[in-house]
């Protein structure tokens, strides 16, 4: 409703039942209207809700510093004769550094190949008409909507039969099903509001259509690159269920797969989970680190008008 | 290095669509002309500009460069800069970047691009924003940019995509003279395209009008406005439009409202029906009085002092009334009050007669 009425009348021709409050300018509520208890009770949410998601992360890290004959006790201590012990033991005593640096390999191609992938297939989708673009396209949507479970033994059939069991190829492989289809969904999304003249003006001042893409389109892209590569490491970084299936020896292990195996059915070590889980954040935090620093907005700005 | 450009048939239909949005364009572009494309939205002329720059495909026909074919070369072959509406600019490069990046991907040596590139930031007074991103100009200061990307080139063909349409009043005043005379100094070939009759008339050497894809009419600005094929170049041209009305006709006479106003035998002669569509520019109409058989009363509606012009909007009086609204030019400082009714008749020779039916023009000689 824009028509201007004095305070507190009703407007004859309104019929959405609004009463003479809802019209009457300067009875807007500011958020320092808000009721005390309102008050209270929003924030009261908010703290639990955090502690709630902070919980599990906290006591890992709490865990990880106690010695390992403290973290299972049926007294509730947050911290206990804290020790680095937990950590010497995992990286000197068992293969986690291998299982590390499988992790790495694994999770930067799935990286450097994912987003290769999912930026060119976004920008055709996003610039071309080719035949089958639609088509393309509802295949990238619905080969998301099947669960890993039922992936598994259907991509574990591919890999054998090419020979790729217990390599980390299979690995890569498998996580680029995964995030391929959603980022090329995503990135294509993120093209499209790149304005178009600025392929064209690329066009006429000499490019080519990859060079165009490289050159212009990419840096422009940057925040929606950002995002993708974080996600894509993510998907490699911490998955369980493909790598258990597909690594045969210990030592090919990645870190989702390799924590599990401090945890079998008896004799769990959890002193060696916590530090283990602990570590494995670090890289994590890293890339989202250098991530974040890309998601700027207006990147696009200036360039066009109108 | 300027080149002519021929468009020999040039038709673009869209995929999915019946008609044409540009059908079989025969225009030629001599070495060195300002041609300005000028019609309403959907006309088809930025489609025309975009088929020459290599951006839109053409569906039949031919065009061409100088004697080369390029109707279907990429648009990086073609040897032409564009100058769009929106500039497009890119955003994460300097000014100095933007203008120099063609040349950069030509493999032109770094010291020759900072000297052009100086050069054209030089003309266009651009030198203290080299290094500037374009997100830290002025929306003028951008069209400049735009410009010096072109310039830069040093291409045998600009092609202009209503340039001018993002800037303010004021500031597309003087940028259109500056356009103007930088081609005239540049002497390179350049099609213009906008929707703004005025920006039309002021800076071509000649004037396309395009409606509905097809091609009305090219010829120099007053050749437009003195002589129009049709009735709608006649209304599309000048600044207020002509007025235009369908009036009958009996014994050699179009009656305009309570006037008989007599029209050239060649006129006459021309009719299929007994009525003719009829039209005269504001300053065609000359004050006159009742007495006079030729003319016929103006309700006064609406006056419009612009201190060297003034401009009386107002009805036409009479039972056979066909025009809407009549504009006259009337002196300034000395205008009638609103209401009151004022006789006008038109003057000798400066009558443009219209096919009822086809719109075409009809001799008045």
């Amino acid at each position: 409703m824009t028509r201007l009425l004095p305070a507190g009348a009703l407007d004859p021709a309104d019929t959405t039942g609004a009463t003479a409050s809802d019209v009457r300018p300067g009875r807007v509520r500011g958020r320092e209207d808000r009721s005390r208890l309102a008050s209270i009770a929003l924030h009261g949410t908010l703290v639990l809700a955090t502690l709630v998601a902070l919980f599990p992360v906290l006591w890992i890290l709490l865990s990880s510093f106690k010695p390992a004959n403290r973290i299972q006790t049926s007294e509730i201590t947050l911290i206990d004769s804290p020790t680095l012990d937990n950590y010497r033991a995992v990286l000197f005593d068992t293969p986690f550094p291998t299982w590390f640096l499988n992790s790495v390999v694994v999770a930067a191609f799935t990286m450097v190949i994912g987003i290769t992938m999912s930026a060119t297939a976004g920008y055709a989708l996003s610039r071309f008409n080719f035949a089958g673009k639609r088509g393309l396209m509802w295949v990238f949507l619905i080969t998301q909507m099947f669960p890993v479970a039922i992936l598994i033994v259907p991509i574990y059939t591919i890999m054998a039969n090419a020979g790729l069991i217990n390599t980390k190829a299979s690995l890569i492989i498998a996580y680029c099903t995964v995030a391929v289809p959603f980022c090329a969904w995503m990135l294509r999304g993120y093209f499209d509001t790149i304005p178009q003249e600025l392929d064209e003006a690329a066009a006429l001042d000499g490019l080519g259509p990859f060079g165009t893409f490289y050159r212009v389109i990419l840096p422009l892209a940057r925040p929606g690159l950002a995002v993708t590569a974080f996600y894509t490491f993510l998907t490699a970084w911490g998955e369980v269920a493909y790598a258990i299936a597909f690594m045969q020896t210990r030592d090919n292990l990645t870190l989702g797969a390799g924590l599990q195996q401090f945890v079998p059915q008896f004799n769990p070590q959890w002193h060696l989970l916590t530090a283990g889980s602990v570590l494995i954040l670090i890289p994590a935090a890293i890339v989202f680190f250098f991530a974040q620093k890309h998601l700027v907005a207006g990147l696009t700005a200036g360039g066009t008008k109108g | 290095m300027s080149t002519s450009v021929t468009f020999d048939r040039a038709t673009r239909i869209y995929p999915g669509s019946d008609s044409p949005a540009v059908d079989a364009l025969e225009l030629e572009i001599a070495e060195g002309e300002f041609l300005v494309l000028v019609g309403p939205s959907g006309c088809g002329k930025s489609t025309s500009l975009r088929m020459l720059a290599g951006l839109e495909d053409v569906t039949s026909g031919r065009i061409l460069i100088g004697d080369r074919d390029i109707t279907h070369l990429r648009p990086k072959d073609r040897d032409i800069a564009m100058v769009f509406q929106n500039y497009a600019l890119y955003p994460h490069m300097s000014v100095a970047e933007n203008m120099g990046f063609a040349l950069k991907i030509a493999g032109v040596s770094k010291s020759d691009i900072d000297a052009r590139v100086l050069e054209a930031a030089r003309i266009l007074d651009l030198e203290p924003y080299l290094g500037r991103k374009p997100k830290a100009l002025s929306g003028g200061q951008r069209q400049r940019v735009a410009m010096g990307r072109a310039i830069v080139r040093q291409p045998q063909v600009f092609c202009m995509d209503e340039p001018l349409s993002n800037l303010d009043a004021k500031l597309r005043v003087s940028t259109r003279t500056q356009i103007a005379s930088l081609q005239r100094r540049l002497d390179i070939t350049t099609v213009y395209v906008t929707h703004d009759q005025v920006e039309a008339m002021t800076m071509g050497d000649r004037v396309a009008v395009l409606k509905d894809g097809l091609l009305q009419q090219v010829d120099t600005p007053l050749g437009l406005y003195d002589k129009p094929k049709n009735a709608f170049v006649a209304g599309f041209i000048g600044s207020p439009a002509m007025n235009l009305g369908t009036f009958r006709v009996e014994d050699g006479q179009a009656l305009i409202g309570e006037a008989r106003v007599p029209l050239p035998r060649s006129t006459v002669g021309a009719l299929t029906t007994d009525r003719v569509q009829l039209g005269f520019r504001p300053e065609a109409l000359v004050p006159s009085s009742a007495e006079d058989a030729a003319s016929f009363p103006v309700e006064a509606l609406v006056i419009e002092e612009l201190g060297s012009d003034a401009f009386l909007y107002g009805n036409l009086i009479g039972d056979d009334l066909r025009a809407d609204h009549v504009v006259a030019r009337v002196a300034p400082r000395s205008v009638p009050a609103k209401g009151t009714k004022v006789w006008f008749s038109i003057e000798p020779g400066r009558l443009h007669a219209f096919d009822v039916e086809t719109g075409d023009a009809l001799p008045t000689d």
